[in-house]
This record gives structure tokens, C-alpha cells and sequence, in this order.
């Protein structure tokens, strides 16, 4: 675990990604903030965006009414393709929806590296804290129990149910300080509270509605709109910044509670932000699109094999990683059984876990 | 690999104290055993089960008792015993207090081949989704195996985790597309998937007995391997184990055990997560008590949690899958705050 190790480094005032020498490490320095990323990130992060935009660009391509690559780039741009549809096809409906699953991804994916972190468990997700469960319930409720109310309160009452489980289960694990430990077993818990109830729902209710609500258990961008997006986009971007600044306080936290103490770092403050950080970003991308399971999980782990381990790294990879997977998902589950769609929520494990399996393997040899 | 140790206090009763909490424990068991018969829509005395066990007489309450709560009851029994047993072995292999049967694929595999029995080829009785249960299950065990031991460094308790829950996403995620493309699917089995032992006859029973009762008696035996096992890899090499026929007999003791319960309940998750977790409270970090206390607890648990189940909303009945976190979960985040200290 490459912590706090690294020799290299001269201070500069200015906010410059430096080669140190032979090291393996960039560092990125201001005055007030210090961030240190292997060698590998920045070619990682441009080879993951650019597969990203190319999926975005030919998912938004896709559907009733095709529009060819590059007259999507082109309308996206504002140039003129000849074609007054366009404008309204590209812009109006199809673009939210993609880059909304590009968003949703990346904040699950930075909510499980950061649930990973704290819990120093490879088998945490954002789920372990209680924000899918939390949502699940509130929105299930809603769709099965209430099916008159209208599907804009959704989000808000998702979002709600996530905070309050997240924010009980850390009332519940905390006792005179917090404890991985407690935080773990009390999550799963609560998660099995909230998933019995969920569950009694399922069984119980009107097939059509229950229906319903599995679509959304899955986790589907289906008809977002820019209204969504945007109202989305302060979350991921807020609470995205503020994991990647505490990423170094992450590293410490990984190394156990008392070697994290001995390093300097302020414990229950730091791992209380970082939670923070990983239930709104779960919570907001739960609330947008429902419980979309396997990126918050793998993703992390991905990246770790494209990156290393070093959290300044890792969070940006991971959010890559996992808004592609997302963007991917998305368009698989537009045109596997086209015209009736999968929930991308589905599709994420289904090309996920392969390719998760493969690195797997592959790392064997390495 | 950076898990959470699970074992929350290394203090050990003294030996005589914990048999004698097993016999406690059977006496429990028993009465519990017992409720589970008498209790029901129509409650029935004790002197009429003891009649109806030995010299039956052929009236509408014998029937009952022999036809329908007696095998219920028993399935009840052994899932639970199964079910935990399973669980404890998995953390204790993994050594990840998050791991349970699901981990190896077991619940995922058997939900969608019942899934898909019902999907495509119209499978409509508990006896026909048993045998679609227990091959999904032993294939989702063997290819979660077969993966982890591809990864880096062998069979480590990592690499199988990482394998059993992407695999696990994976299948679930199938079973769930198939949920949603197909609603009578849904409706028809939606009740089944919730993990319920209603309904169950003495046939479907006695068949799945030879796995679970192998499976327990394997389990078991390995309390003292899985002890030294759950010390690290090294440490139970070091101390001279073969530790990769440790792991391949657990390994097929908890797929006897999940497959078996999963094959005759459905899938029933609560029990082999939180179960060891409970027991170990009480019985340390020694896997020799953990195992027969899980097995008692899991049984006792399973069997209360079923007489809830048909009790609470008569005459409608709940799936037992349901009650149980209901039941167990609140008892388990007290012991969890009150004993947890780290």
C-alpha cells in the first residue's frame, strides 16, 4: 500500500502535474492540497474516456429514429446536418439520458471505492450503509402501496429513504466513536430489515405495480430528462470534488484505525466526511435511477487493476470505469431486445461481471 | 487481504458450560419442535401430536398433523440447521463476516434455474423446482470454484469472494430480466423467491435429506480444521493442514447444505449471514461450538420465525424468508452494539 512513502517531491507553488524522476508517482501540489497518482492514471483515464464517448455517441445514434455518428456529433455541437429533427431527437431526448448514466456510474463507482475504503472490505458497496435499501424500500412503497401518486415525487421520497436508513444505521453503529466493524454488521442488518419489507411488497402487491417497481429495483435512465440531469449534476459534482480531496485521508483510513490515528489523521472526522461523501453520491445517483447494482461494487475493484490502490488514483479511475460501464449497459439494453428495453441496471452485470471475471484471471500471469 | 475480523470478543467459556448450553439448547429445540406441530390455524394439544405420531387413527387432526405440519416442520428444522451451518462455514473459509452461502452463487444459481424452468418450460410444483434448485445451485458452486481458483495466487478466500459475488450480479441479474420480461413468471413465483417451507410434503422431504443430513454431519466434523483455518492460510499451513482438501470438503459441505435447503425452501438469505454471527457472541472464536450452536440457533430461529408466519395474518400466510430478518435482524443490531467494541 503505497502511502507515505514516496521520497520524491519538491514543493511549487503552482498546480502542475510533475514527473518526479524514476518514481511511479505524478504529484499534483498547491498550497493548500497535496495529490500524488500513479503513472498509469492518466493514460487510463484517457483511454476510458475515450471509449466512453464513443458508446455515448452511438447510443444516442440508436433507437426508433437512427441518427448516424456523425451527425450526432455534429448536432451536438450546434452545426447544421441538414436535418431540423435532429436538434430535437439528439438534444431533447437522447442526450440527458446518456450523459445521465454516465453521471449515475460515476457516482456509484466513487461510492464504492469510498464505502471499500472506510470498511476495508472488498465486498462493500455503497449498499452496505444502507442507501439501496433505504431507497429501495421508500420507492417500492410508493410504486405498490400508493400507485396513485405521481411518478415525480419518486426521486424525493427515493432519496429520502436513503438518507434516513444511511443516517440510522450510523446513529445505530455509533458508540462513543464509529467502528467499521459495528458500521458493517449494523448495515447489513438494517439492509435486511428494509429488504424483508421490500420483499413482502414484491410478494404481496398488484403484479402490475410489482412489475413496475422491479423496472425500478433494477435501476433504468428510461425518459430522463434534462430537469434530472441537472438536478443531479451539483451531487455528483460537490461531493465527487470533496471525496478526491479527502482521498489521501483514505489511504490512512485503509491502513486501520490506529496506524490512521498514529499518522496524524483526525478519524471519526475524516471517515464522517468520507461517508458523507459516499451516502449523497449513492443516495443522489440511487434517487436518478434507481438501484443499478454491480457498479458500485466492481467498479472499484477494476480500476485497482488498472491503477493501483492509491486512492487519488483509484477515484477517478473508478468514476470512469464506472460511468462507462453504465453508458455501455445502456446501450446494450436499448439494443439487445430492441424494441423492448432492458433496464441498464441488468445489462451493468451482465457486461460487468465478464470482464471483471477476465481481469481476474489475467492478473494471474502478471 | 484487509477484512474486517469478525470475531468480536476472544473470551471462551469454560468447556462444560458450552455442552451444557447444547443440551439447553436441544431441550429448546425440542419445544420448539413441538409449537411448531401444535400451533397453526387449528391448534392442537400435545397428548393428540404424541397419538398422531405413534398410533395414528385416521382423523381429519392426524391427517393434518401427519401431512401437513409434521413435514413442514421438519423442513423447517433442517433448513435452518442447514442453512447456518453453511453460513458459519463460509465465513470462516472466506474469513469475511460478510460472506454466506450466497457468496458461492448457491441462492442466485438455484433462483434462476426455477426461473427459468418456469419461464420455459412451464415447471408448476415445489417437487419439480427442487431438482431445477439443486443443479442450479451445484453449477453456480462449481463455476464461482472454478473461477477463483483461476485468479492470482490460487483459491484465496479473496479471489473466491470476488468470483462468487460477480457471478452472483451476473445470474441475479438474468433471473431479474427474465422477472421483468415475463410477468406470469413473476406472479408465479414471486412467492417461492420470498423462501417459504409451506406447503412441503414428506416426499420432497426425505429426498433432500441425504444431502443435508451428509452435508451437516461433513460440516460438523470440520469444526476443528475450520478453527485453525479461519487463523489465515498461512498460520493453518504452517501448522502443518493440507489446506486445499480443507477447502474442497467445506466447499462441498456447503454446497450439500444451501443446495439441499435452497432446493426444498427457496432461497432463504437471512439465517446463514447473521446466525454465526449471533452464536459467536456466545461461543468465541472456536469453530467446534460454533458449528453445533449455529446448527441449534438457525433451527430454533427458522422454526419460530414459521410459526409467526402463519400466524400473524391468518388465514393469509406470510413466506418465512420474510419474517425471519424481521424477527432476527433488530436482536442482531442490539448484540451488535452492545458487543462489538472495536
Amino acid at each position: 500500500m503505497p502511502v507515505s512513502t514516496n521520497a520524491s517531491v519538491k514543493p511549487t507553488g503552482q498546480p502542475t502535474g510533475q514527473r518526479t524522476g524514476p518514481s511511479q508517482w505524478l504529484v499534483l501540489r498547491t498550497p493548500k492540497l497535496s495529490l500524488k497518482f500513479d503513472r498509469r492514471v492518466p493514460r487510463v483515464l484517457l483511454g476510458l474516456a475515450l471509449v466512453t464517448v464513443a458508446a455515448m455517441v452511438w447510443s444516442i445514434g440508436q433507437g426508433e429514429y437512427p441518427v448516424p455518428p456523425l451527425d450526432v456529433v455534429r448536432t451536438i455541437l450546434g452545426l447544421p446536418t441538414g436535418n431540423p429533427d435532429y436538434a430535437f431527437i439528439v438534444n431533447t431526448l437522447r442526450l440527458p439520458r446518456t450523459l445521465l448514466a454516465w453521471g449515475v456510474g460515476m457516482a456509484l463507482a466513487i461510492a464504492g471505492a469510498l464505502t471499500q475504503g472506510i470498511t476495508r472490505n472488498p465486498l462493500a458497496a455503497p449498499g452496505i450503509i444502507g442507501v439501496n435499501a433505504g431507497a429501495g424500500l421508500a420507492a417500492v412503497s410508493l410504486i405498490v402501496a400508493f400507485p396513485a401518486v405521481p411518478i415525480a415525487v419518486l426521486p424525493l421520497a427515493a432519496f429520502g429513504g436513503a438518507l434516513t436508513v444511511a443516517m440510522l444505521i450510523y446513529l445505530l453503529a455509533w458508540k462513543g466513536g464509529s467502528s467499521p466493524v459495528r458500521l458493517i454488521l449494523v448495515g447489513v442488518g438494517f439492509s435486511l430489515i428494509t429488504g424483508a419489507l421490500t420483499n413482502l411488497m414484491v410478494t404481496f402487491g398488484n403484479i402490475y405495480d410489482v412489475s413496475q417497481a422491479l423496472v425500478w429495483l433494477a435501476g433504468s435512465v428510461y425518459g430522463r430528462s434534462w430537469a434530472q440531469a441537472w438536478a443531479f449534476t451539483p451531487w455528483l459534482v460537490g461531493f465527487g470534488m470533496l471525496a478526491l480531496f479527502r482521498s489521501r485521508e483514505l489511504n490512512a483510513l485503509q491502513l486501520g484505525d490506529d496506524l490512521a490515528r498514529s499518522l496524524g489523521s483526525r478519524l471519526e472526522r475524516q471517515r464522517g466526511w468520507l461517508l458523507l461523501c459516499s451516502v449523497a453520491l449513492a443516495g443522489a445517483a440511487v434517487a436518478t435511477a434507481g438501484n443499478i447494482s454491480f457498479v458500485g461494487l466492481m467498479a472499484p475493484h477494476i480500476a485497482r487493476k488498472l491503477v493501483g490502490s492509491s486512492n487519488e488514483g483509484l477515484l477517478p479511475a473508478a468514476a470512469l470505469t464506472g460511468g462507462m460501464v453504465v453508458v455501455l449497459a445502456d446501450l446494450c439494453g436499448r439494443l439487445l431486445f430492441a424494441p423492448i428495453e432492458l433496464p441498464c441496471g441488468i445489462i451493468t452485470a451482465i457486461i460487468g461481471a465478464p470482464y471483471f471475471l477476465y481481469l481476474l484471471i489475467r492478473t494471474r500471469r502478471v | 487481504m484487509a477484512t474486517a475480523k469478525t470475531v468480536p470478543v476472544s473470551r471462551t467459556q469454560p468447556q462444560t458450560l458450552m455442552a451444557m448450553g447444547i443440551f439447553l439448547g436441544l431441550f429448546l429445540l425440542m419445544g420448539c419442535f413441538f409449537a411448531s406441530i401444535a400451533l397453526g390455524v387449528a391448534d392442537i394439544g400435545l397428548g393428540e401430536i404424541l397419538q398422531a405420531l405413534t398410533a395414528p387413527d385416521g382423523s381429519t387432526e392426524h391427517l393434518i398433523i401427519r401431512t401437513v405440519r409434521v413435514p413442514r416442520t421438519i423442513t423447517a428444522l433442517l433448513v435452518g440447521a442447514a442453512v447456518a451451518v453453511a453460513g458459519a462455514i463460509m465465513q470462516g473459509l472466506t474469513r469475511n463476516p460478510l460472506a454466506d452461502p450466497g457468496i458461492l452463487g448457491i441462492n442466485a444459481g438455484a433462483a434462476l434455474a426455477v426461473v427459468t424452468a418456469v419461464f420455459w418450460f412451464d415447471a408448476a410444483s415445489l417437487n419439480v423446482y427442487a431438482g431445477f434448485a439443486l443443479l442450479g445451485a451445484a453449477a453456480a458452486a462449481v463455476t464461482v470454484y472454478g473461477l477463483g481458483s483461476l485468479g492470482r495466487g490460487g483459491l484465496t478466500p479473496l479471489n473466491l469472494t470476488i468470483a462468487g459475488a460477480a457471478l452472483t450480479a451476473l445470474v441475479s441479474s438474468l433471473t431479474t430480466g427474465i422477472l421483468i420480461l415475463s410477468q406470469r413468471t413473476l406472479d408465479e413465483i414471486r412467492f417461492w423467491l420470498a423462501g417459504s417451507v409451506a406447503g412441503r410434503d414428506m416426499e420432497l422431504v426425505v429426498q433432500v435429506i441425504p444431502y443435508l443430513a451428509v452435508g451437516l454431519a461433513l460440516g460438523l466434523a470440520m469444526g476443528k480444521q475450520l478453527t485453525t483455518l479461519s487463523l489465515g492460510e498461512a498460520v493453518a499451513q504452517g501448522l502443518g493442514q493440507n489446506t486445499v482438501w480443507v477447502k474442497t470438503f467445506a466447499a462441498i459441505s456447503v454446497v450439500l447444505l444451501a443446495g439441499g435447503s435452497v432446493a426444498v425452501a427457496g432461497p432463504i438469505g437471512f439465517i446463514g449471514l447473521i446466525v454465526p454471527h449471533i452464536v459467536r457472541f456466545w461461543a468465541g472464536a472456536d469453530y467446534r461450538w460454533i458449528l453445533p450452536y449455529s446448527a441449534l440457533a438457525g433451527a430454533m430461529l427458522l422454526l419460530l420465525a414459521d410459526i409467526a408466519a402463519r400466524l400473524l395474518i391468518q388465514p393469509q400466510e406470510l413466506p418465512v424468508g420474510i419474517v425471519t430478518p424481521l424477527l432476527g435482524a433488530p436482536f442482531f443490531i442490539y448484540l451488535t452494539r452492545s458487543q462489538v467494541k472495536r
